[in-house]
C-alpha cells in the first residue's frame, strides 16, 4: 500500500525561472543559467521529499520521481542515482517513475546539458532531508537520540543491529513529521559514496530491448484518432484554398480541416489537418488533398542567396562583441604572415529517431495530453492557452522520446495537436512523417566567418579577429533578440582562452526565414569548428606541433570569464590543457613508437562549453578515395562523474552525431523551401562507416557538470585538423567532402 | 476484407485494405507499439520485423504480401527480454533513446539465425539499414559478437522455408 501523498504542501515550492517560453529560453543557451546562484535557488521552501521526489510502499520498496526528461542522454538514471546515494537505498531494488508535471515543484526542462548540474545539490538534500526525516522518526519510536542511529540500504539501525526499521516501517510518520533545513542537512561525505561514480547500467533499458517502452507515437487513449497536417513547404507560407472532396473520399479519413499558424510562443507553420482511423489513412488522406498555397516572401530565399547575404555583410564592420588591443593594426604590421580565411557552416536538422508527434484529448473542463517532451512545463502552457482552460487543468504525462537533441524543447508539434483536439472534440494524435520532421524543424543556423590571425616571431598570437555573420537563433526568439542577435551565436568563440594582446570579435544579423532554435551543442558547434580549425592553421603557419601550439596559447593557469555570460563558469585554462593532453597522451600524439596508420593522420581540438570540457584525437584521412575514419580518441572534464558508463555513452554519442553533421548531406533552401526529405538525401552516419571511439574521463571532485552536449563541438574541427595531416590540405565548409582533400 | 497471417506464433485476422503496410497494422489496428515508424520509405530499419525468418522492412510491405505468412515482432522475439540478442543488449547497456532499438534487435537477431558467428563484415552488411542517432554503433557490434559468443544463438525460430 503506498503512503506517497499526493497534496503537496502548497507553501513549499521551487523557485522557477519562468513558467512561459520566452524566459525559460534566455537561459537555455548561456549556460549561466544552469548555475544560478546557489542562494537565489535556495530562497524559496523547498517541497517535502515525501511528496516530490520518493515514494516507499509498507513492504518497502522505493520509488524515486524524475522531473527531467529522459531521451536517451541517461537522467532517468544519474538523477536517482543521486537521491538513492543520499537516501541510503540499495540501487538494485529502485524502481523510477516520472513526475507529473508541475512546474510549482519541479524544474521539469531539459536541455543545455544542465540537468545533471542543476539537480545534483537539490537532489543530495531531499535525498538527505527523506533520510533524515525517517531517522527522526526511528529515533522517536526507540526513544534514543538519533546520533545512535545510522541509514543503510533501505533501513535505519540502532546499536550495532540490535533495533533496525525498514523505512517501509517508518515512511508513514517520516513524512508527517517538519522539514529540516535543507541548507543545513548534512550530505555524506563523498569517499563514502557506494552508486554516484560508479558504472551503472541504465535504468529502462529492458523496455528499451523488449518494445515495451512508451515513446511519445506509442500514446493511446480511448476513442483517439490519427493526425497529419500538410504545410506550406515554402516557410511562412499559408494555404490560400484548399479542397478536401479527395481526401475526404479515403477509407478511413474523418475529418479535414485548417489549423492557423501561431506565431510567439508556439511559431507552428499552420496548414490543412487529415484526422483518421489510423496513420497511414491520415498519410493517404493528406497525399489527396488539393491545396492552392499562398507562398509568401520567404519564397526568394536559397541558400546561394543567403550565402551571398552573409558575403555582403563579411564585407563591412559588425557589431562589436570584443575589442583588446588593436588587431587590425597587429594584423596590417604582419603583412603576408597574417591568415585570413571563410569559414561556413550549414543548416542543420536534428533528425531524431522518433518524428515529431503529440497526443492531445482536450475536454471542455480539462485536458490530457502525452508528449515526448524537453518542457513539459512550456507544453502544458501551450495546450492550456489554446484549449482555453487555467494550465491546472492540464495533465501532461512526459513520455520517453526517440531522441531530442533539442528539437522537442519546442512546443510547435504540441500546439498543433492541441488545435485539432479542440476544433474535433476528439483526442488526437498528431503524427511528423520523417518528410515534415526534416522540412519544418527548428535548425542550426547557418553561419559564415571571417577569420584573420597572426602568430609572432616567437610562436604567440600576435592578433586574432573573427567576424560572424550567422541566421541568428536570438533574433528568432528573444524580444531583444533584434538588438542582440549575437548573445546565442558565440559561447567560448568570444571569449578564447588563448592568449592575445590584440582580439577583435564582430558580428552581424543574416536575415533568413528559416526557422532555427538549439542545436545540439547550440552555438559551440559551430564556433568549435571554426575555432579550433583555425587555431590549426596557425599553428601550421607557425611550423608548431598543433598540441604544443595550442598548450603555448593557453599558457599558465588561469580563468578566462564570458563578458556576454558573466554568471556562467569561466573557463579554466588548467583543465583544458588537461583534457588537451589526456586525450594526446591516450591517442599516442607525441608517440613517435605509435604513428598514425598508413595514409591517415591525426588531428586534435579542444572546446569548453556548457561548464565542461572536452578534447579529441581524430585520426583519418583518405582511403580509396573517400574520406575514412580509423579511430577517435575523446576525453573530457566535467567535474564529479555520477554515472561513468553513461558519460561514455554520451560521449559516442557526440562522435557519431558530429560525424554526420561533418561528413553527410547539410539542409539546403531553394526557393524557400528545404530541398531535403528523407534519409535517401539527408543521409545518417551508419554502422559500417561508425569508427571505434575510446572516451577517458578526467577523476575529478570538481562539482558535476553536464555531457550531453559538450563532446561535440570538438569532433569536426578535430576531423578537419585530421584530413589536413593527412593530405595538406584544408577544408572550411562543412560537410566535408573527399574532394576537398584531393 | 479479411488478411489472415500468423503473428508471434498465433494466427491473426485482420480487416483492413491490402495496401496498408504492415507497419501500420501492427501499431495502430493491433496496438503492437514494440514496431517503430522512422521513415515510412524503408530507409531507416526502425520497422524492422521477421517474416519467415527474413528481416523485412514492414514499412513499405503491403499486408497483402503478409498473408498466409509467419511474422515475429519484437515482442515475439522472445517472452522476457530473454533471447541472446536481447541479453547481450543489456549486458553492453546498448540502447540510448532506444528508438531504433527494436529494429536493431530484430536484424541482429535475423543475422546470427543464418550466421551464428558472423564477422565484422558480415555485420556491417546486415546491420548497415538500421540508423541510429543516439550512435549506440560501436556497442551494437560488440553486442552482437556477444551474442553470437554466448553459444545460445541457435536460432528460435524457423528459418525461411526456400
Amino acid at each position: 500500500m503506498s503512503t506517497y501523498s499526493s497534496r503537496f504542501n502548497r507553501r513549499s515550492f521551487l523557485a522557477t525561472s519562468a513558467s512561459a517560453g520566452a524566459a525559460l529560453l534566455v537561459g537555455f543557451y548561456l549556460p549561466a543559467r544552469a548555475f544560478a546562484d546557489d542562494a537565489a535557488e535556495q530562497e524559496a521552501q523547498p517541497p517535502n521529499p515525501f511528496n516530490a521526489w520518493v515514494r516507499i510502499t509498507q513492504d518497502n520498496r522505493v520509488t524515486l520521481i524524475l522531473a527531467k526528461s529522459e531521451m536517451g542522454q541517461g537522467v532517468m538514471t544519474a538523477l536517482p542515482m543521486i537521491l538513492a546515494e543520499e537516501l541510503c537505498v540499495d540501487w538494485k531494488h529502485v524502481t523510477v517513475e516520472q513526475a507529473p508535471t508541475n512546474p510549482e515543484i519541479y524544474e521539469h526542462g531539459t536541455g543545455g546539458s544542465s540537468s545533471v548540474p542543476e539537480s545534483w545539490l537539490p537532489l543530495r538534500r531531499a535525498g538527505a532531508a527523506a533520510k533524515q526525516m525517517l531517522l527522526t522518526a526511528a529515533a522517536k519510536r526507540w526513544n534514543v537520540n538519533e546520533n545512535t542511529c545510522k541509514a543503510a540500504n533501505g533501513a535505519i539501525i540502532h546499536g550495532a543491529r540490535k533495533k533496525l526499521f525498514t523505512y517501509g516501517e517508518l515512511v508513514e510518520e517520516a513524512a508527517a513529521l517538519p522539514l529540516p533545513d535543507f541548507k543545513k542537512v548534512p550530505l555524506k561525505n563523498s569517499n563514502d559514496f557506494t552508486i554516484v561514480g560508479h558504472d551503472t547500467r541504465r535504468f529502462e533499458a529492458r523496455p528499451k530491448v523488449n518494445g515495451a517502452a512508451g515513446f511519445g507515437l506509442d500514446a493511446r487513449t480511448p476513442g483517439m484518432l490519427f493526425a497529419v497536417v500538410a504545410r506550406c513547404p515554402v516557410f511562412g507560407g499559408k494555404p490560400a484554398s484548399f479542397d478536401a472532396a479527395k481526401a475526404q473520399a479515403v477509407p478511413g479519413v474523418r475529418h479535414v480541416l485548417s489549423i492557423d499558424s501561431i506565431g510567439e510562443g508556439a511559431f507552428t507553420a499552420g496548414g490543412v489537418a487529415v484526422v483518421a482511423d489510423n496513420s497511414w489513412a491520415a498519410i493517404e488522406g493528406r497525399k489527396a488533398l488539393q491545396i492552392k498555397w499562398e507562398e509568401g516572401p520567404a519564397a526568394a530565399e536559397s541558400s546561394e542567396s543567403l550565402r551571398q547575404h552573409c558575403l555582403d555583410n563579411a564585407g563591412k564592420p559588425g557589431k562589436t562583441v570584443r575589442n583588446e588591443g588593436d588587431a587590425e593594426a597587429a594584423l596590417a604590421s604582419a603583412g603576408a604572415h597574417a591568415i585570413h580565411a571563410d569559414y561556413q557552416l550549414p543548416f542543420a536538422a536534428h533528425a531524431c529517431m522518433e518524428p515529431m508527434n503529440c497526443t492531445v484529448h482536450i475536454k471542455p473542463d480539462a485536458a490530457e495530453a502525452w508528449v515526448p517532451t524537453q518542457a513539459p512545463q512550456w507544453a502544458r502552457e501551450t495546450v492550456a492557452k489554446i484549449a482555453g482552460l487555467k494550465p491546472e487543468a492540464v495533465t501532461v504525462h512526459t513520455t520517453l522520446m526517440g531522441g531530442g537533441f533539442g528539437r522537442r524543447y519546442q512546443a510547435d508539434f504540441v500546439a498543433e495537436a492541441a488545435q485539432i483536439s479542440k476544433a474535433t472534440g476528439k483526442p488526437i494524435q498528431l503524427l511528423w512523417t520523417r518528410e515534415d520532421d526534416l522540412q519544418h524543424c527548428f535548425y542550426r543556423p547557418f553561419s559564415f566567418h571571417r577569420m584573420a590571425g597572426a602568430v609572432d616571431a616567437n610562436g604567440h598570437l600576435a592578433a586574432w579577429k573573427h567576424f560572424q555573420t550567422s541566421t541568428s537563433i536570438a533574433a528568432h526568439w528573444e524580444k531583444d533578440g533584434a538588438e542582440k542577435p549575437e548573445q546565442s551565436e558565440f559561447g567560448m568563440a568570444a571569449f578564447l582562452p588563448y592568449l592575445s594582446p590584440n582580439y577583435r570579435v564582430e558580428y552581424t544579423l543574416a536575415k533568413s526565414a528559416v526557422p532555427r532554435a538549439w542545436w545540439r551543442s547550440v552555438e559551440n558547434s559551430s564556433g568549435g569548428f571554426v575555432v579550433e580549425s583555425f587555431v590549426d592553421e596557425l599553428a601550421a603557419a607557425a611550423k608548431s606541433d598543433p598540441l604544443e601550439f595550442r598548450l603555448r596559447l593557453l599558457g599558465d593557469d588561469r580563468s578566462v570569464k564570458d563578458a556576454m555570460s558573466p554568471t556562467g563558469d569561466p573557463v579554466s585554462t588548467a583543465r583544458l590543457k588537461a583534457v588537451l593532453k589526456l586525450a594526446a597522451a591516450k591517442a599516442g600524439w607525441s608517440d613517435k613508437q605509435k604513428p598514425a596508420a598508413k595514409g591517415m593522420g591525426r588531428g586534435i581540438a579542444c572546446y569548453f562549453s556548457f561548464n565542461s570540457y572536452a578534447a579529441m584525437v581524430v585520426e583519418a584521412g583518405l582511403k580509396n578515395g573517400e574520406i575514412h575514419v580509423a579511430r577517435v580518441i575523446a576525453a573530457v572534464d566535467i567535474g564529479r562523474a555520477i554515472n561513468p558508463q553513461g558519460v561514455r555513452a554520451q560521449v559516442e554519442s557526440a562522435v557519431i552525431y558530429g560525424l554526420t553533421a561533418a561528413l553527410k548531406d547539410s539542409i539546403t533552401i531553394r526557393q524557400g523551401r528545404v530541398e531535403q526529405s528523407n534519409f535517401h538525401d539527408y543521409q545518417m552516419l551508419r554502422l559500417p562507416e561508425a569508427p571505434p571511439v575510446e572516451v577517458h574521463i578526467v577523476e575529478s571532485s570538481e562539482k558535476p557538470t553536464g555531457i550531453g552536449e559538450p563532446a561535440l563541438p570538438v569532433l569536426a574541427p578535430a576531423l578537419a585538423n585530421a584530413l589536413f595531416a593527412a593530405t595538406g590540405k584544408r577544408a572550411r565548409t562543412l560537410p566535408l567532402r573527399a574532394a576537398d582533400f584531393t | 476484407m479479411a488478411i489472415t497471417f500468423k503473428l508471434n506464433g498465433k494466427s491473426q485476422s485482420v480487416d483492413v485494405s491490402p495496401e496498408m503496410p504492415l507497419l501500420w497494422v501492427l501499431r495502430d489496428t493491433l496496438n503492437m507499439t514494440g514496431t517503430k515508424f522512422g521513415c515510412g520509405q524503408g530507409l531507416c530499419g526502425a520497422c524492422t520485423v521477421h517474416i519467415n525468418g527474413e528481416a523485412i522492412r514492414s514499412c513499405s510491405t503491403a499486408i497483402s504480401a503478409v498473408a498466409g505468412k509467419s511474422v515475429t515482432t519484437i515482442e515475439g522475439l522472445s517472452a522476457d527480454a530473454s533471447h541472446p540478442v536481447q541479453q547481450a543488449w543489456i549486458a553492453e547497456d546498448v540502447p540510448q533513446c532506444g528508438y531504433c532499438q527494436s529494429g536493431q534487435i530484430m536484424s541482429a537477431a535475423a543475422l546470427l539465425a543464418k550466421k551464428p558467428k558472423p564477422t565484422d563484415a558480415d555485420i556491417d552488411d546486415a546491420m548497415q539499414g538500421n540508423i541510429c542517432r543516439c550512435g549506440t554503433y560501436q556497442r551494437i557490434r560488440k553486442a552482437i559478437h556477444r551474442a553470437a559468443d554466448s553459444h545460445a544463438a541457435a536460432p528460435k525460430e524457423k528459418a525461411a522455408t526456400r
